[in-house]
């Protein structure tokens, strides 16, 4: 991505200039670290501020204390999953029921954990809140960013867009809460940033992978979901269909691959 | 509603959404180097990010409901995509594609551009 080129580039010269002024280079490199993780999750915060707020907005409608809104962005932290339980506390659900619907809603995630085993092995203390943040846009970004050499300091990386991306949603969750309905700036259609961000993701990754493969069984098994599936199954009933076609794949080149040996 | 029942509410919710993301490391953290783990990490995250897009942009229904464009804000948010994608091609800047897309995409939607009745 030529922003993050750029932003790489802009910290490399804060800290020659740091070091010229003769100041501590760690604090500026972790200055200009955050700075970088920062530019990365600019188009989330477009998408979660908005939406946190709508949720906090919701959640305020339906007669529940604030701080409710604000357990739930810190605790759950699941975009839809929370808009799903707003809705249930609606209908008086049951304890079980709620935690069943949750967990079906989202599933997917059981997904994007097979596909960073490797990327979060060695991550130490960093690694129980990776895996507790790994909401859509944040997987979207960890698997989307340019590998740095040290792996260490790319699980520093990956850890800081993911606080922020929490913190984007935490902010715009307690905007929505206290702020009310009576939010000035006319932001309807901001949520398209997040549409914007997966279609550059997905022109990236086009460009690092230069294999057809993964998108034509998305693009197969997207429209197939859309047309077939009810709404509230669509997503997950794509990722769950595209990891089968994906293990059918695998299955077959092996068998290839013996069938040669 | 009492305040101890939203708590616990929001405690299941909470534990239920950090299953479905902690199960994967939990139950297969011995096998991350099997090809098979390998292989979906290498193919599954494009395919995701894909149906990402597509599920962003599933009330673009060309045909539904025997009209030509059948959600309401279909055509806006078709327009705002290819704006996007021929943007990031052009100039390969995320900040620029999604800045200049979701801004057309809310003057399409706030002025109403583009849109049924």
């Amino acid at each position: 991505m030529k922003f993050l080129s750029n932003a790489s580039n802009h910290s490399c010269s804060y800290i020659m200039s740091d070091y010229q002024a003769n100041r501590n280079p760690l604090v500026s490199l972790r200055v200009s670290d955050w700075r970088n993780a920062m530019l990365q999750t600019v188009p989330v915060m477009f998408g979660y501020l908005p939406l946190g707020a709508a949720f906090g907005i919701l959640f305020m409608q339906l007669g529940h204390p604030w701080w409710g809104s604000l357990l739930m962005s810190l605790f759950i932290y699941a975009g839809a999953g929370q808009f799903l339980a707003v809705t249930l506390l609606a209908n008086h659900a049951g304890l079980v029921e709620i935690a069943v619907a949750t967990f079906m809603l989202n599933s997917r995630h059981l997904f994007y954990g097979l596909s960073l085993l490797k990327r979060f092995q060695g991550a130490g203390w960093r690694k129980p809140y990776l895996i507790f943040a790994l909401t859509d846009e944040t997987y979207s970004l960890l698997t989307s960013q340019q590998r740095m050499n040290l792996e260490r300091h790319d699980h520093a990386a990956a850890w800081r867009i993911s606080v922020l991306n929490h913190l984007w949603w935490v902010l715009g969750t307690l905007a929505g809460a206290l702020a009310g309905a009576t939010l000035e700036f006319d932001s309807r259609g901001i949520e398209f940033a997040l549409t914007a961000l997966f279609i550059v993701l997905t022109l990236e990754q086009a460009r690092r992978l230069r294999e057809a493969l993964p998108f034509l069984v998305a693009l197969i098994v997207g429209v197939g979901a859309i047309v077939l599936l009810p709404d509230r199954h669509l997503l997950l009933g794509a990722i769950a269909a595209t990891s089968l076609v994906l293990f059918a794949h695998y299955l077959w080149i092996d068998r290839g691959q013996e069938g040669k040996a | 509603m009492s305040h101890a029942m939203l708590i616990l509410i929001i405690a299941v919710c909470a534990l239920a959404t950090f299953a479905t993301r902690v199960l994967p490391f939990v139950a297969l953290s011995r096998h991350a180097e099997h090809p098979l783990i390998l292989h979906l990490g290498r193919y599954l995250p494009p395919a995701v990010m894909l149906i990402l897009v597509l599920y962003a942009l599933r009330h673009f229904r060309p045909l539904a409901e025997g009209s030509l464009n059948g959600g309401e804000n279909g055509l806006p948010l078709l327009l705002a995509s290819v704006t996007v994608a021929m943007l990031h091609l052009w100039r390969r800047n995320a900040l620029l594609s999604i800045i200049g897309g979701t801004g057309l995409y809310m003057a399409m939607i706030q002025l109403g551009w583009f849109m049924p009745g």
